[in-house]
């Protein structure tokens, strides 16, 4: 059984349909840690050894956040910037991380469509991630692909449900190692 | 000139001191405006008003200058004060190697010379001795004034004059020894406790006066500035400070040392203590003044008439005399290995003969060592090369030291000056300035931290803290403290009224430190801002907030969103104060505005229109793009 950190940003969650209803399905999922980084870090004051620490007690960590133009809160690389450092998480010595696993956990406002060559983004959500997946390159980890709760402005509180079950679902199965990764 | 008589008031202190007062302050801005410094000011002065020139003051020259002397056991104190005891234990070489050598080259030197001049042996060994003393009130008044006391020079000269100054307990013992077939059973040196004792008690009592000083210092002197801080009466403060010197004086000449070795030792006991920034500013305008007078009665003393009867002679004397000495001091700084340039000014520096000098041509006369017409010859060689010591640093300043200049760099005098100067100092260590102090202490800021809360300094002192007894709102302390090479200061003081004192202080005298002020209350912080104060704290506001957002938290607001609300209602509440401030003497618009300012918020907090001070989070909002996307579906 893999333990799973999901690394939470959302700087107006008071606002937010899609991921307070996320956060409650994974309520209680044994061997799920949630991480709230802008309740934790109110003031971007981030706790490196606590966050490296909690790092290594994890095996696929997750960030999950929306979608805030083509990539993610400024927390997220706020944490980024200052967690992963040389000599620990990449570079000759840096190898804390071999080994682990790193995802996206994401909500975007358009439709799946809208990602692609000939939609109104012209690119694919993969294509925007590009920076995380070569982080998780450099630091000796798999990058998993994103998952991704699409069209949620368009989504009724029922949508939310389903996705919200879907995603708990979708945990579980990454825990105990029965997801299929392409 | 012809003397003046002014029958009754020729004996008025008073008028003494009215003469004197008005010398100084006649002539001191002038010299100063001539750049030729206070120390050649004060001469002058003392030559113009003696009895040579306008005839003010007369033979009562040489009695003023006994008492003012004190002035240099003053300095003396106050130099040891600014010494840590293990700097001057790592001085202990140029003291007694450089200082030693001075001494005794110097006197040998001049006793031969005399002999050559067919002197007899003992009067040869009294100017040998007398002239190799210098004048420590002279010198390091110059060298301070202009700021060299901490140079290679300034530290070798104080060396120098360190050891004079013990070495002159031997000299009054010799004295006697020397004396005459017919000299006076009276030699002006039987007033001391240890004259009718035996040699080794004598020593014993020596010894043990030092080691009073120093258990005094520890265990009798800080008890009591204690207790005498508690009592906040600032005269009183005064009166024990100068009853500390005075004392020492007493003591050290009742058991036959100089009284100014023994201020300097009761200085450096004292160099640790809470109260020495105090002290030392309680005692620095009565040793300006003593040795302002002193110096005027130096000057006062030259006799013009014989001076002028023997012009060739006498000149001929100094100018042999400070070259003499000066050849020697220069070869001796070479043997210790002092920069040409630091050399030089180290020679010239101290060329001259010293204050105690007169003492003891004095006692050559009395014990009949030398005739009263050399004497008086003497005495006006030793004034003369007194006088000549500003002249002769001026040369060096102006003439010499440019030459340098071009290939020294200043690298040893920098270094030394910047001891205990921080960057920052702290007025008030009460709840609200020590956080600050413990703050920058954990960033590796040091800063000078000045309290006026005698328990509060002893308790904090107790803990390892460096403290400083003392009101802040004294320029002079101020200065004691370093503002003037400070960048900061933080003005934390308990009450209003002194915070107002302090700031007021600061701005008119060290106009280029930055304040960072705390302030109580609304009233305080318009104060502050009419004072022109840019960084205010008023002292709840930032912990209030903070109570406010946990509250705010705790309800299950989230955390970033509170943050971000603190923060803007502070900025908002800033802005609002000072908007206030500026019409605030204007009581009719001021009430009114503050009416509007409630009205305001009370809409405020009942409508749902607190995004007009909530910070704008749009970028976060969906709903917009949530209604578009709906449109176009």
């Amino acid at each position: 059984m893999a333990r799973i950190l999901i690394l939470f940003a959302h700087p107006a969650l008071e606002k937010s349909r899609v991921h307070a209803q996320l956060l409650t399905a994974l309520r209680g999922i044994q061997g799920v840690t949630l991480h709230d980084l802008y309740e934790v870090y109110p003031d971007m004051n981030i706790d490196v050894r606590h966050e490296q620490s909690l790092l290594l007690q994890h095996d696929i960590i997750l960030f999950q956040h929306p979608l805030y133009w083509y990539s993610a809160p400024a927390i997220i690389k706020q944490w980024m910037d200052l967690v992963l450092e040389h000599g620990w998480a990449y570079g000759h010595t840096g190898t804390a991380l071999r080994g682990k696993y790193l995802g996206n956990v994401i909500s975007a406002g358009a439709q799946e469509s809208s990602y692609h060559p000939n939609g109104w983004h012209k690119h694919s959500i993969t294509d925007f991630l590009l920076p995380f997946h070569q982080t998780a390159t450099l630091c000796n980890m798999q990058y998993l692909p994103p998952y991704v709760v699409y069209g949620t402005h368009r989504l009724s509180y029922a949508g939310i449900r389903e996705e919200a079950v879907a995603y708990r679902q979708m945990l579980e199965k990454l825990r105990d190692g029965q997801l299929q990764i392409q | 000139m012809a003397n003046f008589k002014f029958n009754n008031m020729e004996h008025s202190y008073f008028f003494i001191a009215m003469i004197y007062l008005a010398a100084a302050v006649v002539f001191i801005p002038i010299a100063k405006k001539l750049g030729l410094g206070s120390v050649l000011g004060y001469l002058l002065a003392g030559v113009v008003i003696g009895p040579s020139l306008m005839g003010f003051i007369g033979q009562e020259g040489q009695d003023i200058m006994h008492f003012a002397e004190f002035g240099v056991v003053m300095m003396l104190f106050l130099i040891g004060i600014e010494l840590e005891p293990a700097l001057l234990w790592s001085m202990r070489a140029p003291i007694l190697g450089l200082g030693g050598l001075q001494v005794l080259t110097t006197t040998v030197a001049i006793a031969g010379l005399a002999l050559l001049l067919k002197q007899p042996l003992n009067a040869a060994l009294a100017l040998g001795m007398t002239f190799s003393l210098s004048s420590t009130a002279i010198v390091l008044q110059s060298l301070k004034e202009k700021g060299l006391l901490s140079s290679a020079a300034g530290q070798s000269s104080f060396s120098v004059l360190l050891f004079q100054d013990i070495a002159v307990i031997p000299m009054l013992a010799i004295f006697p020894l020397l004396a005459g077939p017919d000299a006076g059973s009276d030699n002006g040196h039987s007033h001391t406790l240890r004259d009718n004792l035996p040699a080794w008690m004598q020593t014993l009592v020596v010894l043990g006066a030092v080691v009073a000083i120093f258990i005094a210092g520890r265990y009798l002197v800080r008890p009591l500035l204690r207790v005498i801080a508690r009592t906040r009466v600032r005269e009183l403060f005064t009166a024990v400070a100068l009853l500390l010197v005075v004392s020492i004086s007493v003591l050290m000449s009742l058991v036959g040392l100089s009284p100014a070795l023994g201020a300097f030792l009761g200085g450096v006991v004292l160099a640790n203590s809470e109260y020495r920034h105090e002290l030392e500013s309680d005692i620095e305008p009565f040793k300006g003044l003593l040795l302002g007078l002193f110096f005027m009665a130096v000057g006062a003393s030259i006799d013009f008439k014989l001076v002028l009867s023997m012009p060739w002679m006498i000149l001929g004397l100094v100018a042999g005399l400070i070259i003499l000495k000066g050849v020697i001091l220069y070869g001796l700084g070479k043997i210790f290995r002092i920069s040409m340039e630091q050399n030089l000014l180290f020679a010239m520096a101290l060329s001259q003969v010293g204050e105690f000098g007169f003492v003891l041509l004095s006692f050559t006369q009395q014990n009949n060592i030398l005739p009263k017409e050399t004497v008086s010859i003497m005495t006006a060689v030793v004034a003369i090369s007194m006088a000549l010591t500003p002249l002769l640093l001026m040369v060096y300043e102006r003439l010499i030291q440019p030459r340098f200049n071009a290939e020294t760099k200043e690298d040893d005098r920098e270094a030394d000056e910047i001891r205990e100067k921080h960057p920052v100092i702290i007025a008030g260590f009460g709840r609200f300035g020590n956080i600050v102090g413990r703050f920058l202490r954990a960033n590796g800021v040091p800063a000078t931290i000045l309290d006026l809360d005698s328990d509060r300094v002893d308790a904090l002192h107790n803990l390892g803290v460096k403290v400083y007894y003392g009101d802040a709102s004294r320029h002079d302390l101020l200065a004691a403290a370093g503002a003037a090479d400070a960048k900061v200061i933080v003005i934390a003081m308990d009450t209003v009224e002194q915070t107002l004192d302090v700031v007021k202080i600061v701005r008119k005298h060290f106009p280029h430190l930055q304040m960072l002020v705390k302030a109580e209350g609304i009233n305080d912080t318009y104060e502050l801002m009419d004072l022109g104060v840019l960084h205010i704290y008023r002292e709840t506001l930032d912990t209030s907030l903070r109570m406010g957002a946990d509250t705010l938290k705790m309800l299950g607001v989230r955390a970033y969103h509170a943050q971000r609300n603190m923060s803007t209602f502070r900025k908002q509440d800033e802005k609002a104060l000072k908007g206030l401030s500026a019409i605030r003497n204007d009581k009719k618009l001021y009430i009114n505005t503050v009416r509007e300012r409630i009205e305001e918020l009370e809409k405020l907090m009942n409508t749902d229109k607190v995004t007009k001070w909530n910070p704008s989070a749009q970028g976060w909002d969906e709903q917009s793009l949530i209604n578009e996307a709906n449109q176009d579906a």
